[in-house]
């Protein structure tokens, strides 16, 4: 009971963040219904109607995008087509894709801020593991058979994205560099690595200047779940929530954990009780570049099949602000990750459905984030007092 | 009745922090405040100077009803308010310090006018004997003359009712003597001082009556010529209280910390410890008393390892310390008391259970091959949490939800958790309140009595002469001198601290 009481009270802000953005995008859906709005002189309740109509097209479509159509689910199921089941699932299954790598960050950022160690550089050390798995693969093609060069490329791209990481973990355990400041000019550095590494013939598709690499679904792919034609949901998905287990597992349950978390809290008295903190802050920057780098690997070898300079898109950053909704909860984590991919699948259909321009989405989505980066904010709406009042009564 | 506040009330979510509390103080009058933290006197004293608002009761000035929007109005009213913390800008002179806020100001762009400003200081300084020189540099006053340039504050905006709170934290016992003084001369003026402290022996010397607070009422009133420490302490607490530590003769074995020599720097890299020898032996405690920052805080960090020595030996038995980590000399059956547990000894965030193996988390039966086992680890917080008769709904309980008493017995108890060969208890009874104190106390005279070495550093004198089977006296640095604990009195320690050199003891 107490343990349901404490979800409940964890859950609320982020549950209301969220409601109050949708409401927001709501009003601006509505605001920017400019048909609608002629109207509104002439038939007012008319011209409302409308307007409503088209905030439930608009976040109808936005979930039927996230999450297919259950109508059409059942009739395809009932048919037994493949290739219908797949039309009709694939809303679905993109979800689950979108939110795979997102998992991996969000775990990466997690796992770094309860070291106390703000990693702004989640896009860095994502794409410097996909060069890694990219490298890898492109150099065993032919060499090794496809379930070695899977396994190698997967291993090698987490190693370079921990790496990547363990830079500022370095920096900042023996030479007090800010962290902040260090993942940022890292994360350039990254993009200029990736793309000079690119130019070469080695890793580059050949024919055109691009600087994209060669497709590697030809000769490794990580495998799907699903037997049907044109669904990309793989096992990154399944090993993204396994890693969510582990991390949690490693926080609460190892004295690895327990020092990391301890430097994250409070950094003298984990040293007063012996604990090496420099250690954990560098191994808390290994894990969770790590983390970063295999969700690039995922994606590079699975889903997206080739590496590109953009690979990332800024989920990095989105990676940030999901570990925060999440309350820097591995399981949370996963939650907010198919929250934030929902949007991204479905706000696509939105646009395509509605006629609700695809801006709006980000504008919902930063709101979602500006809401829960501000609890006071959430608080302050609906009047909910803090957790714990602090009376001023020392005396 | 020159103020009175009458059934004042303030609620705090969850906390009546004044139910109903009544006093009052005549022109000239001390009025001493006791009780413990936590008691309401600070937040009476708020009511009284215009930062908070009471649910219900008057104030009364003169026999006249006032409101206090703001502190502004408190002080155009005469309230005058000296804080713990001194809120004077540290750059500053004197004159500039006092008349921030309430310069006089002259010509057509109001230039602060400085030499009306300092005539007045010098004539308000000489008036009440502050001895305070108004073109010092704040940055370069000691603590004690600090206070009175916070006095000359109030008394430069026509403060007549002054508000001290707990003004001798701070101050040397001789220190404490000549603020004793200057608030006689306030009161031979006319002006009301209202005396916040939890020191018995300080409202006893100091006031004209005392009124005690207990958990936000009134639980007594006493004039001292007809109350004694016990009536008063009894009154504070609520219950009969120990004010004597109970122990027996120490019974010193052989030397556990040896120190001989010590030379360590401070952050500012100046020499904070210099030169001390000392040894303390197993089953004897030996206490440093000293004011704050004559080296103490560094001298505790070199021992437990958490700061790198200058020069000098270090040993624990038979094992040299100089370059140990805090993990190697914690692992030699050292027990560490920090001086600030908020900030060393717990981690707020982290739950009561959490912080009782902050230190051991790594050791069977907490942990195996690096996992935890959470069974063993509450049953010993559990087990933690009934001896030390900590007060907490819960093992899960965060520790910053705790009051003071109760998170320094985690820490107390997480420390007396491990086979201990030495105590060092930095301010181990700061901010406690009486029940507290003696129960912390009783505990570390229990360890001594298994035969464990005890190094207690200490600010208070009473705390110091209660426990300490030796007694050194820390300096600028060094120990000035090393007394036995029962000839050991008030006045010869005192002097000490102050930096005056005692016979031969001298170092």
């Amino acid at each position: 009971m107490n343990r349901l009481q404490s979800l409940a009270r964890r859950s609320l802000l982020p549950i209301l963040a969220v409601v109050t953005a949708l409401l927001l995008g709501a009003v601006v859906i509505v605001i920017t219904d400019f048909e609608n709005l002629s109207k509104l002189g002439s038939d007012p309740i008319a011209a409302l109607g409308g307007a409503l109509a088209g905030v439930g097209r608009g976040y109808g479509a936005m979930l039927s995008g996230a999450f297919g159509d259950p109508g059409r689910i059942v009739t395809a199921l009932q048919s037994g087509n493949e290739k219908d089941i797949a039309t009709a699932i694939r809303p679905l299954t993109e979800t689950l894709v979108a939110s795979t790598p997102l998992i991996f960050t969000g775990l990466a950022v997690a796992i770094s801020f309860r070291a106390g160690m703000f990693n702004i550089g989640g896009d860095g050390q994502l794409i410097v593991g996909a060069l890694g798995a990219t490298t890898t693969a492109i150099a065993l093609q032919g060499v090794a058979p496809a379930a070695v060069i899977l396994v190698a490329a997967i291993v090698v791209g987490t190693i370079f994205g921990g790496a990547w990481g363990f830079v500022p973990g370095f920096l900042k355990a023996r030479t007090g560099a800010h962290e902040v400041i260090t993942t940022i000019m890292l994360n350039y550095i990254a993009a200029q690595v990736v793309l000079f590494a690119l130019r070469g013939d080695f890793l580059r598709q050949p024919g055109g200047g691009q600087p994209i690499s060669k497709v590697m679904t030809t000769f490794v792919d990580v495998p799907g779940i699903l037997p049907l034609p044109g669904i990309r949901l793989d096992f990154g998905f399944v090993v993204a929530l396994v890693m969510a287990v582990v991390a949690s597992f490693f926080l609460f349950r190892t004295t690895k954990g327990f020092e990391l978390r301890s430097a994250g809290f409070n950094l003298t008295a984990a040293r007063y009780a012996g604990m090496s903190a420099g250690g954990s802050i560098m191994l808390a920057m290994f894990l969770s570049g790590a983390l970063a780098g295999m969700g690039g690997s995922f994606m590079v070898i699975g889903t997206v099949g080739q590496l590109s300079n953009d690979l990332s898109g800024g989920i990095g950053f989105n990676a940030i602000a999901l570990a925060l909704l999440a309350g820097l909860r591995p399981t949370g984590v996963v939650l907010a990750a198919l929250l934030f991919g929902a949007l991204t699948t479905g706000g696509k259909l939105m646009g395509i459905q509605s006629g609700i321009p695809f801006d709006l989405l980000f504008f919902i989505q930063a709101l979602v984030i500006m809401f829960v980066a501000a609890p006071g904010l959430v608080r302050t709406i609906y009047r909910i007092k803090p957790p714990k009042p602090e009376a001023e009564v020392a005396a | 009745m020159r103020l009175e506040l009458r059934d004042i009330s303030k609620q705090f979510p969850g906390v009546l922090a004044n139910d109903r509390i009544s006093i009052s103080a005549d022109k000239g009058q001390v009025l001493g405040l006791l009780g413990e933290n936590g008691a309401g006197k600070t937040t009476l004293m708020n009511i009284l100077s215009g930062l908070y608002r009471p649910d219900s009761g008057e104030i009364l000035i003169d026999g006249e009803t006032r409101v206090f929007h703001d502190p502004a109005e408190a002080i155009r009213a005469g309230v005058g308010m000296v804080h713990q913390h001194f809120m004077l800008v540290p750059v500053f002179d004197v004159v500039e310090a006092v008349a921030l806020g309430a310069e006089t100001v002259s010509g057509p762009l109001g230039t602060f006018n400085r030499a009306a400003a300092r005539a007045r200081i010098v004539e308000l300084s000489a008036q009440y004997g502050l001895n305070v020189d108004p073109d010092d540099k704040i940055e370069s006053l000691p603590v004690g003359v600090r206070q009175r340039v916070e006095i000359l504050k109030a008394l430069y905006r026509h403060s007549d009712i002054l508000v001290l709170d707990e003004p001798s934290a701070v101050l040397t016992p001789l220190e404490t003597e000549e603020l004793f003084g200057i608030i006689r001369s306030l009161t031979a003026g006319g002006t009301t001082v209202i005396f916040i402290t939890h020191k018995l022996n300080e409202v006893l010397e100091v006031a004209d009556k005392i009124v005690v607070l207990r958990r936000g009422r009134v639980a007594g009133t006493a004039v001292p010529a007809e109350t004694t420490r016990q009536a008063l302490a009894n009154m504070m607490v609520g219950r009969d209280v120990e004010l004597i530590v109970p122990k027996g003769p120490a019974n010193p074995g052989e030397v556990v910390l040896r120190l001989k020599g010590l030379q360590v720097r401070d952050d500012r890299l100046e020499m904070a410890v210099d030169g001390v020898d000392l040894e303390v032996r197993a089953g004897e405690i030996v206490a440093i008393a000293g004011v704050q920052g004559n080296g103490q805080t560094e001298l505790v960090e070199a021992i437990v390892g958490l700061r790198a020595i200058d020069s000098g030996e270090m040993s624990i038995g038979d094992t040299r310390i100089e370059h140990a980590s805090p993990r190697q000399i914690s692992d030699l059956g050292v027990a560490h008391i920090p001086e600030d547990r908020g900030r060393d000894g717990l981690i707020n965030a982290m739950t009561v259970a959490e912080n009782y193996i902050l230190d051991s988390y790594h050791r069977p039966p907490y942990s195996r091959r690096g996992v935890f086992d959470l069974a063993a680890v509450a049953a010993r917080a559990t087990q933690g949490v009934k001896d030390f008769d900590i007060r907490t709904p819960s093992i899960e309980t965060v520790a910053a939800s705790l009051s003071g008493g109760n998170q320094q017995k985690v820490v107390v108890a997480r420390e007396f958790s491990r086979p201990v060969r030495l105590v060092v208890a930095a301010q181990p009874t700061r901010g406690l309140d009486v029940g507290s104190i003696e129960y912390i106390h009783r505990r570390i005279v229990e360890q001594r009595d298994q035969g464990a070495a005890i190094l207690i550093i200490s600010t208070e004198l009473d705390e110091v002469l209660a426990v300490g089977d030796r007694i050194a006296v820390m300096y600028e640095g060094r120990i000035v001198g090393i007394l036995a604990g029962e000839s050991a009195t008030l006045e010869a320690v005192g002097l000490l601290m102050g930096g005056a050199e005692f016979g031969g003891a001298a170092a």
